[in-house]
């Protein structure tokens, strides 16, 4: 099977790794062969990250220009800095809830305006999926869950090449246990905004 | 996954793993008894595996006190005829160099793998030095994996060649063959005896002047029949298409190279050299012989490219051979899908298309990494610049060294101005306290001083120097996911160790003036660098508080703080001068706590001339 492309990007400390090796199990246990990339170290500290993953037949993850068929952005700004991987048909699953970079009042760029980030998105391509994963996450009971919303949502986008059940098993597989109730609580949710 | 699978996946099971994890699932395949390490990205990962695991493999792991000494344990294990195995980040190579040089003379008993992650494009590194140049310096067989799978079969592939020609054996992979993950199929683990025993053999072991010319002869003649092993090795694969366009290439770029060719329906033929030196002549001269036009794709310095053109001349043959010395591909950095592309558009007709690239209209700020909230080294940064205004000290200089710590290069802290290497920041503030009359202050990690901060503080003290040095003791090695040190009372096998004190350690070097602060207490600390930098002569302020990253190190009920309701002065003293994350400047301009980020060091409390910060009840 031609390669379906995950890009994932946010900041560092918002669960990206982990939901990227979710996806990832998940794909392998429903029979895809899978790459991924990770980007550890000095990157993380409170730095943009982002994973790469490619699902069916690739030897290297690394996603060309223009060649995700999934972005899944766990910030408004990193997924504005992740345009040139985006195409007219990819779909943008991202939480529009913001973080400033540390150092942004010393920055001559300044922070776009939101709105702004989602028309650029827009101009690319319309299947644009928002949702506020950190309000979800903390309505379920746990921050730290955003990831599992960002996940739900994602789960909910025509194409995507992995079943829910699927992802649940891998979870369980890679959460504690003491958190997974509220975890696939948090997917439900993210996955019930667009689940038609 | 649970990371404990690496040892208990059975045979034919097949996981997803990260490069590192596969490399130490190879280690284990391999029966391997003895690993050691310094941390250092991208290779990190694959010491926090052995550390979790090595008491239940039955394994010696340890993370040694720096690459050189890891070096030596693991070269003495394998003289004792036990299977070895160091690894460490490509710069770790340089420091551990001085012995991996003579162990080529010495060569091994046991099987015995060095492996060495490079980080082109630097994503944590002061370099992006190509470690293929190690293989030909020190003369001894390298094996280059593209993907995890191929870790695992290499570090068997690799004991058992050291072992039969009793030469370690070097394994070069990248940060994005660390890094990647994909499927590994296992085999069986396997273990082997525990013990040693070391045969001696001063004529083997030994290399003085008489004994080291004999050993030199042999490790030519090694690697003269090592060559026939690379010539031949299923590990150097031809993919054979009959076109006149033939592609050499290794590691990552093979997987780009493949990828591209493939969406692409190119037709070349395609030369993967794994086993790379001795680099297979033959091999590579037939293969040259079959295509017209040659690309070398590679990452960082064109070191088969030169093979390739040595070959061509050598056999007086007439190719065009497209490369880095041509132009066509990067000279620096890694690569990418993309970068392949361009290169090729550039000498090949019918052109690769390009899908279409939006850029944004709008400008992205960048978001540089920082140093977590509630960090004891930010601290540190805004006690040293403030008590320099009160002195009016001006032009000071601040040698830094290796760690969380460098990122104390970014405003508004900027008290980073000079970096080579590890230890560093000590041997070169001898060195600007000679040369100039400017204040100098440096930093060090408690890890760092462990590593390679010694010897040049014994010789501060000893050359009569004037700085101050500020050992920044958070307790652990933090910027590489939190190892254990010689300064801790726990060891890389999780057992209890002697701790090593660093205070006593400073003094013993002959230091007079040494302190010890709690960087989180503002005004003791201001006091005590204020004494420090009157100071003649070296001096030693240690901060001493744990990583925010480390578990449990709260044993109170962990407090939060916020800004009193409606008292923010908006004067953005914090947000200008401590930068903590965790606080922000919300929309309607007033300054705000993130209640989830707040660690609580109240820092900011004691900062704010406002006196507005506030414990959360
Ligand atoms: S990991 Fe520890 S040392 Fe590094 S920035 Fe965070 S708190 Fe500071
Ligand atoms: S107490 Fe203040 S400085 Fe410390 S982490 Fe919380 S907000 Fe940051």
């Amino acid at each position: 099977m031609e390669p379906y492309n995950i890009y994932i990007s946010g900041v560092g400390g918002q669960g990206i790794i982990k939901t990227s090796i979710i996806i990832g199990e998940a794909a392998i246990n429903t029979g895809f062969d899978v790459v991924m990339s990770e980007i550890h170290g000095m990157a993380q500290r409170g730095g943009g990250v982002s994973t790469e993953l490619k699902i069916g037949h690739a030897k290297s993850p690394i996603i060309q220009d223009g060649g995700a068929d999934l972005l899944i952005a766990f910030e408004p700004l990193e997924a504005l800095r992740a345009l040139s991987k985006l195409s007219s048909s990819t779909y943008m699953v991202v939480n529009n809830s913001t973080i400033m970079p540390f150092n942004i009042l010393k920055s001559n760029i300044p922070y776009p305006d939101v709105k702004t980030i989602f028309d650029q998105l827009k101009s690319v391509s319309s299947n644009l999926m928002v949702l506020n994963a950190d309000e979800i996450a903390k309505s379920v009971g746990n921050i730290l869950s955003l990831n599992m919303v960002m996940l739900g949502g994602a789960l909910a986008v025509p194409d995507f090449p992995v079943d829910k059940n699927s992802i649940i098993e891998a979870m369980k597989d890679n959460l504690p246990e003491k958190t997974l109730e509220i975890n696939i609580e948090a997917l439900n949710q993210g996955f019930k905004l667009f689940s038609i | 996954m649970n990371i404990e699978k690496v040892l208990t996946g059975e045979k034919d099971e097949k996981l997803f793993l990260l490069g590192n994890e596969a490399t130490v699932r190879g280690a284990l395949e391999s029966g391997v008894q003895v690993a050691a390490t310094y941390p250092g990205t991208p290779s990190s990962e694959i010491g926090d595996v052995f550390s979790k695991i090595a008491k239940q493999a039955g394994v010696y792991f340890e993370f040694s006190i720096n690459e050189k000494v890891a070096m030596e344990v693991a070269a003495a294990a394998s003289a004792s005829g036990l299977r070895s195995f160091t690894f460490m980040k490509h710069v770790g190579l340089n420091v551990a160099s001085d012995s991996f040089m003579s162990l080529v003379y010495t060569g091994v008993n046991g099987g015995m793998v060095v492996l060495s992650a490079d980080d082109p494009s630097m994503f944590s590194s002061q370099n992006e030095q190509d470690n293929r140049n190690y293989a030909r310096l020190a003369n001894l067989p390298m094996l280059e994996p593209s993907n995890p799978q191929e870790i695992k079969d290499l570090m068997k592939y690799g004991f058992e060649l050291s072992e039969k020609f009793k030469l370690p054996v070097m394994i070069r992979t990248t940060t994005r063959v660390s890094h990647m993950r994909g499927m590994v199929k296992f085999d069986t683990v396997n273990r082997k005896k525990e013990k040693g025993f070391f045969h001696r053999d001063p004529e083997r072991f030994v290399p003085v002047p008489e004994t080291a010319r004999i050993m030199h002869k042999e490790l030519v003649e090694k690697m003269e029949k090592i060559k026939d092993k690379s010539e031949n090795s299923v590990y150097n694969k031809i993919y054979n298409n009959d076109a006149d366009i033939g592609i050499i290439t290794s590691g990552s770029a093979f997987n780009y190279v493949m990828d591209i060719l493939d969406q692409h329906k190119i037709k070349a033929n395609v030369l993967k050299v794994t086993f790379s030196y001795p680099f297979p002549e033959k091999l590579v001269l037939k293969f040259l012989k079959s295509v017209k036009d040659i690309v070398v794709v590679e990452e960082v310095d064109p070191v088969m490219e030169k093979e390739v053109l040595t070959i061509l001349g050598k056999y007086g043959i007439k190719r065009n051979v497209h490369g880095k010395l041509d132009g066509t591909l990067p000279m620096i950095y890694e690569y990418s899908p993309d970068i392949i592309v361009n290169s090729f558009n550039k000498i090949y007709e019918p052109k690769i298309p390009r899908n279409k690239v939006f850029k944004s209209k709008v400008r992205v700020p960048k978001r540089p990494p920082t140093l977590c909230p509630g960090c004891p080294h930010r601290a540190v940064y805004y006690n040293i610049k403030t008590v320099l205004d009160d002195l009016n000290i001006k032009d000071p200089i601040y040698p830094t060294d290796i760690g969380c710590y460098t990122l104390g290069i970014e405003a508004p802290y900027e008290s980073a101005d000079y970096l080579l290497s590890m230890g560093s920041s000590i041997g070169t503030s001898c060195g600007f306290s000679k040369a100039t009359n400017q204040v100098v202050i440096s930093f060090i990690g408690d890890s760092t001083f462990f590593h390679a901060g010694i010897p040049p503080l014994i010789n501060a003290v000893h050359n009569k120097n004037n700085f101050l040095l500020v050992i920044l003791d958070n307790r652990t090695t933090a910027m590489t996911g939190g190892q254990p040190h010689p300064g801790l009372p726990v060891d890389g096998m999780g057992d209890a160790a002697p701790e090593i004190s660093i205070e006593k350690i400073v003094k013993a070097t002959g230091v007079q003036n040494i302190k010890t602060i709690n960087p989180l207490n503002i005004r003791t600390s201001r006091e005590i660098f204020k004494e420090a930098l009157e100071y003649q002569g070296v001096s030693v302020v240690i901060s001493k508080y744990p990583c925010m990253l480390i578990k449990n190190q709260f044993k109170k009920k962990q407090i939060k703080l916020e800004v009193k309701e409606n008292k923010c002065r908006e004067c953005l003293y914090c947000l200008e001068n401590l930068a903590c994350p965790a606080i922000f400047l919300s929309d309607n301009g007033s300054v705000k706590i993130d209640g989830l980020q707040c660690k609580g060091c109240t820092v900011c409390k004691q900062i704010c001339p406002e006196q507005v910060i506030k414990v959360r009840k």
